[in-house]
């Protein structure tokens, strides 16, 4: 088993790594003022989002054990807390651990 | 070989109030605990983060092994979700790359692009010289990546002492974190619009094909994005 472990962590690693190495490659030819650059640019923020988006709506492992509306309910405090404290990052990160824990062991 | 003066500057920029380390360490705390039930030894897990170092890789990685999925198939499924890395490299490094830098620097520090030290770093470029941005990268990266392999080992410890709802808790603080990051972020109309659309697309195209609907939902979020971002410049 354990020598299978390692084996899966190292296949983990290249299938990562391999995104980021070819992207360095890619960087080689590419200029920061190109438009080829800009549409890049574009396509990381949407695919972050998408992935982030994806986590939310659709989620797996511990998070998939709560309800939509609860989730729902966190979130949009947590935008809301974002924007009250001045985009401040760690207030609405740490409440919504808090939140969601408490809303989940009591309506869940 | 690497200007010291501004590695320490990217390796202390994860201190101070808007810092990653927390949103980080809650997942890699989720993750170190994860694995240790799935049977990993703390060795095996720590190597895991050290060589990884991409949340949704271990987690298709841990799913893919309790299902009993075979190594072509984790190497598929570990590709298709962290396939995002590509576009963020090529976003970034052509802004990091000089011609006084060898090059081995940019193949090495790659290893440390995540969304943490990512998003870090697309805001403060503009802060640092062209030719010392790729020190201060690395310092960002062994900081980010740091923090994320001592929560590793914490998580491991901790993980008869994480109960269900404390896991729960762990797991959505890195999705809120990255949320407000990207609204955050939001300064530009191609990036706006990059962002909402794909957090849009993304879970739509999720009834199509829940493999691909990051790819499909980002690449078409980002086309168009950049299109109208381009009709609007001129």
């Amino acid at each position: 088993m354990t020598s299978n472990i390692v084996l899966i962590i190292f296949i983990t690693s290249l299938a990562t790594y391999l995104s980021r190495f070819l992207g360095v490659v890619s960087s080689e030819k590419i200029k920061e003022n190109s438009k080829l650059f800009k549409w890049f640019n574009c396509l990381a923020y949407s695919t972050l989002a998408a992935l982030i988006a994806r986590i939310i709506f659709f989620p797996s492992g511990a998070l998939s054990e709560t309800d939509y509306l609860i989730r729902f309910i966190v979130i949009f405090i947590s935008i809301l807390i974002f924007y009250f404290t001045k985009k401040n990052l760690v207030y609405p990160t740490i409440l919504s651990a808090i939140m969601l824990s408490l809303l989940n062991s009591f309506l869940g | 070989m690497i200007n010291l003066k501004y590695y320490f500057k990217g390796l202390f920029s994860i201190k101070g109030i808007n810092s990653p380390a927390l949103a980080l360490g809650a997942s890699f705390i989720a993750i170190g605990a994860l694995l240790k039930n799935l049977g990993f030894t703390i060795q095996e897990s720590i190597f895991s983060t050290f060589l990884t170092y991409a949340l949704p890789g271990s987690l298709v990685m841990a799913e893919s092994m309790l299902i009993g999925a075979s190594i072509i198939n984790i190497f598929l499924a570990v590709w298709l979700v962290n396939a995002r890395l590509y576009p963020m490299t090529v976003s970034l490094m052509p802004l990091l790359m000089h011609k006084n830098q060898p090059k081995w620097k940019y193949y090495f520090s790659c290893h440390f692009i995540a969304v943490s030290a990512w998003l870090i770093m697309k805001s403060n470029y503009k802060e640092i010289k062209k030719e010392h941005r790729i020190d201060f990268w690395m310092g960002i990266g062994t900081a980010t990546w740091s923090v994320a392999i001592f929560s590793t080992m914490l998580g491991y410890f901790a993980a008869n002492f994480l109960n269900k709802d404390m896991m729960i808790g762990l797991a959505i603080v890195n999705p809120i974190y990255f949320m407000c990051m990207m609204i955050g972020a939001m300064k530009t109309l191609q990036v706006t619009i990059s962002i909402i659309l794909g957090a849009i697309l993304g879970p739509l195209f999720y009834f199509l094909s829940p493999e691909w609907c990051i790819l499909y939902g980002g690449f078409l979020a980002g086309t168009i994005a950049f299109f109208i971002g381009e009709q609007n410049d001129k």
